[in-house]
């Protein structure tokens, strides 16, 4: 049994293709800064805010940008690719050869899960620079935060894809997953405006959690094991849920 | 000398769904050989392919390809046989070039990709992404992965199917070269010129059964219309003792042209018929069958027999 999980020759072609995707680049890679950027050019964006524990809007839209890339590649996009590879036979043709073709999905996940990464890191920095915003104060809490929100994201796209047969049913169910996804991560309302009520039920949620884990290590608190665990439970559900539905062809 | 075959299949079983796609299929094939299998949609060609290739794990029966189990030890198998799939296709934005890179590199000792690309006629086409490949394209790359591996075995699947005459004689000559090279072809098809012109063996597939495994002037002599005899006799002629000529497998009369299928038993006798009665056989014509003839002999008798076992059920 071949137990390598990295074939660095499929991950640099899927790279290579990635970069031959406009529309994910977009999504992935420049909207979530892209809308930092809008939303921190309003005037009334820059205010301290009580709601925002004295923060400005802008502090508080680091962490809903930060995972509206993940959410877009997690979600959307990588399902698709998944679901396409599946449909059009490429995973079946990769069978044939000594490599096998879970080498392909996770190839896929290491990508999305980088890119989503690299957005995260230019949400920051663009925050820093452009708009003053503090780095996280508790990094190594809002690294293991990010961490496992990439985690989850990416089972949650291999749950899609595991239920999809065709590349348009993934292209459906994303779309619906896309906005309570969003919503809970606080994109329309970040956590710290949302009613109590609402806040509890969307911190149950995988994104809901990763936002309030963010805010707090964004803080310089260690994030919630409250938030961690949401995270971490909805990420072994998932991966289970994927591996026992998927199928190559 | 008896060499051990390079693929062995034995009683292989697979059902979907309680039909039995495939049931009780047996055939060996030896190094260096193309071996054809042959037989209508639906009759279990590429399911049996696919349990050789290890994409599918047969219900019962026994698989060996050099020997090995190719789901047991699937990556040994696959580093020794190429395959081209009926339906399968490649990254849409994957270039020539890269596709056959990055395949190159999923084995231990791989072909020089370049030789072959120009070999296949792909030089052209190496900067080409996958999905603005012409059909013919898109074939000629897959028989190319096929064989970067430096396989010892390639398996085809349907390859001409949507070729034009033209580039189906193409490739026809590239199966022919691959196995000069020494590479054993199992291939699939179900087009009989092709598999009479390519094959030394064919074994016939219908219903998930072998109904016949020959060389292909095998299959054609085994068939009960191998001659066909054709004639306009000088004068009409009694049906009668036509009827009674020997090994006669079929008979045809329209507007006065005589068409006989038998052996070539046959032949003599309506000669000799023909020379008694002092008739001029004008325009006689005798040529052998084809594998097309002996192919519907095969495949139409067992639907015969099926349709008879239908009724009587």
């Amino acid at each position: 049994m071949n137990t390598v999980l990295v074939n660095t020759a499929v991950l640099r072609s899927e790279v290579r293709l990635f970069r031959r995707e406009p529309g994910s680049l977009f999504w992935i890679l420049v909207f979530p800064t892209t809308l930092l950027v809008i939303l921190g050019s309003i005037p009334f964006f820059r205010e301290a805010d009580p709601v925002f524990d004295g923060l400005r809007p802008v502090d508080g839209y680091v962490p809903v940008s930060v995972l509206l890339g993940l959410i877009v590649g997690g979600v959307q996009a990588m399902p698709q690719t998944l679901t396409g590879y599946r449909e059009r036979g490429v995973l079946r043709r990769m069978s044939t050869t000594p490599v096998r073709p879970a080498i392909l999905l996770s190839a896929q996940m290491f990508l999305y899960g980088g890119a989503a990464l690299v957005s995260a890191l230019l949400v920051l920095a663009v925050g820093r620079l452009a708009f003053d915003v503090r780095l996280p104060e508790q990094p190594f809490g809002y690294g293991v935060a990010l961490f496992l929100a990439v985690l989850v994201a990416l089972a949650l796209g291999a749950v899609i894809s595991a239920l999809s047969r065709t590349t348009k049913i993934s292209a459906a169910i994303g779309s619906v997953v896309v906005f309570p996804a969003m919503f809970c991560a606080g994109v329309w309302m970040p956590v710290q405006t949302m009613p109590d009520v609402l806040a509890r039920s969307a911190g149950l949620t995988p994104f809901g959690a990763a936002a309030q884990a963010l805010n707090e290590a964004a803080a310089g608190d260690w994030p919630g094991w409250g938030h961690l665990g949401v995270l971490a439970v909805w990420t072994v559900l998932l991966t289970f849920a994927a591996s026992r539905w998927f199928r190559w062809e | 000398m008896t060499s051990t075959p390079v693929v062995e299949v034995v009683d292989l079983r697979k059902s979907y769904g309680g039909r039995a796609v495939v049931d009780g299929v047996s055939f060996a094939v030896e190094e260096g050989e193309i071996f054809g299998i042959l037989g209508p949609n639906g009759a279990g060609k590429t399911t049996t392919v696919e349990c050789v290739e290890g994409l599918r794990v047969p219900d019962a029966g026994r698989v060996r390809v050099t020997g090995l189990d190719p789901i047991a030890d699937h990556e040994r198998v696959a580093r020794v046989l190429g395959a081209q799939l009926q339906q399968s296709e490649l990254q849409p934005k994957l270039t020539v070039r890269e596709a056959l890179e990055l395949y190159a590199g999923f084995y231990p000792a791989p072909a020089d990709w370049r030789p072959l690309a120009e070999r296949l006629g792909l030089t052209e086409r190496l900067t080409t992404p996958f999905g603005k490949l012409s059909g013919g394209q898109k074939q000629r790359l897959f028989i190319a992965l096929a064989l970067i591996g430096d396989p010892r075995i390639v398996v085809l699947d349907e390859l001409t199917t949507g070729l034009d005459p033209r580039a189906r004689r193409d490739t026809w000559q590239l199966i022919e070269d691959i196995r000069a090279d020494g590479v054993t072809v199992l291939l699939v098809t179900h087009f009989m010129e092709e598999a009479q012109r390519l094959c030394d063996r064919i074994a016939v597939i219908d219903k998930g059964r072998v109904a016949a495994l020959d060389t292909p002037a095998g299959l054609i002599r085994r068939s009960a219309g191998a001659t066909v005899i054709s004639f306009t006799p000088s004068t009409p002629f009694d049906d009668g003792d036509l009827n009674t000529l020997p090994a006669l497998a079929a008979i045809d009369n329209k507007d006065g042209r005589i068409t006989l299928s038998g052996t070539d038993e046959t032949v003599n006798a309506v000669l000799t018929l023909l020379a008694r009665h002092h008739i001029t056989a004008h325009q006689l014509r005798v040529t052998d069958a084809t594998l097309d003839d002996a192919f519907l002999d095969l495949t139409g008798e067992t639907q015969e027999t099926h349709r008879t076992k239908e009724t009587a059920a």
